[in-house]
């Protein structure tokens, strides 16, 4: 309302701002680019895709935001650090449920955390996420698979979060030390997931009378998987094709979750 | 009572709600505000802690059944635990230096003698390979994990409460209207360098 003393509130804000010692705020993050942030380019353009496609699923059936981001550096401090901070960076997961989960991968510190928004701790327990590490991420990063890595944990995060938790923890019980197999469930579905997008995108782009081959580049199918209302601010702005418009909803980060290395 | 009653009355509430205005504009609710914030940051610290002191005494008759040579540090954690659980967390500690100080060593204390349990079961691999042993211990690095943040959010926000009572506005209304409020206590930065107990699988 009135301007009274808002100069000098100001000033004394500023002053504050630069003689206080910043607690922990040095770090710096990736942008927050898609549902897959692969700063250290660990992953093929496929499986980017395929996992952006998956995740924006999950978000349309039950609103929970969960971010794939791959790290060049953990910039001095622990992935539990890091991990949190970024969450609430970014904002993953809706405002009023903080229903965000991030899996975070730094190869070079060779660390792998599960970071659990506030409202996904009930679910995703810490004890669940290390089950994850454990069994689906760890022995295939092992083996320098990071693709099969992601991709495994981030199916069984979504199984979990889906309302599975009970079932995976027997399921993991009953094989603690799973290896990496050629040919499961997983990988029947994502590869209908992709000749899914690849059909819808062609026969989009036709439709619309672009020129088809080009085109097909572009379009990864996000914005036709996600119906256009939700609750996102820019989620699925009309047929924004190319990525992009994705954004965190406000959610934020306790520190649940857990981590390993490999 | 006369016809220029109404009249009367209309100015002296608009003049009421403007004076009401002008104050808002000039930040005389900021340390109320802070201060729930604050308190509520508490809350949080205080909740971990409990969540914390929950999970020892399953995690002690765990590590007891394939580590009962280990009396010493069992015990250590069992009284730390009884130490720090016996300070009766009253709303007004934050502003009570003494019983603050007396809250954080028993807590810091816990934290030691949980780090030495921890440290020891890695000599005892039949204990490392029982799942029961693992989920509790992957719920207590998430615990002390949700500590070391939830005392960061709770330093920072006592950071800007304190600031806003010394500081122009805040420091006239701290004077004035508020002059109940106190500084609040927060936890020292020796004690928040300390890291949780880190355990390679």
């Amino acid at each position: 309302m009135s301007s009274c003393f808002r100069t000098l509130t100001t000033a004394v804000a500023l002053l504050l701002v630069l003689t206080s010692a910043p607690i922990a705020h040095a770090l710096t993050f990736p942008e927050l680019t898609g549902r897959v942030v692969d700063e250290a380019n660990i992953l093929d353009a496929a499986t980017r895709r395929a996992l952006t496609d998956k995740l924006a699923a999950v978000e349309a059936k039950s609103g929970d935001q969960i971010v794939v981001v791959t790290l060049r550096s953990l910039q001095g401090t622990s992935i539990e650090d890091y991990g949190y901070q970024l969450g609430r960076h970014w904002a993953i997961g809706q405002k009023v449920r903080d229903n965000g989960a991030l899996l975070v991968v730094a190869p070079n510190e060779r660390k792998v955390r599960i970071e659990t928004g506030y409202g996904l701790e009930g679910a995703l327990t810490d004890a669940v996420t290390r089950l994850i590490i454990q069994n689906a991420i760890l022995p295939r990063f092992r083996a320098n698979d990071f693709a099969g890595g992601i991709v495994r944990g981030v199916d069984d995060i979504i199984q979990v979060v889906g309302g599975d938790a009970e079932e995976y923890k027997r399921r993991a019980a009953q094989r603690p030390d799973e290896v990496p197999r050629g040919f499961n469930a997983a990988t029947l579905l994502l590869v209908f997931i992709v000749i899914v997008v690849i059909f819808m995108t062609t026969r989009n782009s036709m439709s619309s009378g672009g020129p088809g081959v080009g085109q097909r580049r572009r379009g990864y199918g996000g914005p036709i998987f996600i119906p256009s209302g939700g609750s996102w601010s820019s989620g699925s702005s009309g047929g924004s094709f190319g990525g992009g418009g994705f954004s965190g909803g406000g959610g934020s980060f306790g520190g649940g979750g857990s981590s390993g290395s490999w | 009572m006369s016809a220029g009653f109404p009249f009367s009355l209309l100015r002296n509430v608009s003049l009421v709600l403007a004076f009401g205005l002008l104050l808002a504009g000039c930040g005389v609710n900021n340390l109320p505000t802070y201060e729930e914030q604050a308190k509520a940051k508490w809350a949080d610290v205080n909740n971990q802690y409990q969540r914390r002191a929950d999970l020892i005494p399953n995690l002690v008759e765990t590590v007891r059944g394939y580590a009962k040579q280990e009396r010493e540090t069992l015990e250590a954690v069992v009284n730390a635990r009884a130490k720090a659980t016996s300070i009766q967390v009253t709303p007004d500690i934050v502003n009570d230096p003494a019983k603050f100080k007396q809250f954080q060593e028993a807590q810091s204390q816990l934290s030691g003698a949980l780090g030495r349990l921890i440290a020891i079961s890695e000599n005892y691999p039949d204990l490392k390979s029982n799942q029961n042993f693992l989920a509790l211990q992957s719920q207590l690095e998430g615990t002390e994990n949700r500590i070391a943040i939830a005392r960061r959010d709770y330093i920072e926000s006592v950071r800007v409460y304190n600031t806003e009572m010394r500081t122009f506005p805040g420091v006239l209304w701290a004077s004035t209207v508020y002059r109940g409020h106190k500084p609040m206590e927060t936890f020292t930065v020796a004690e928040e360098t300390r890291r949780a107990p880190n355990v390679k699988f």
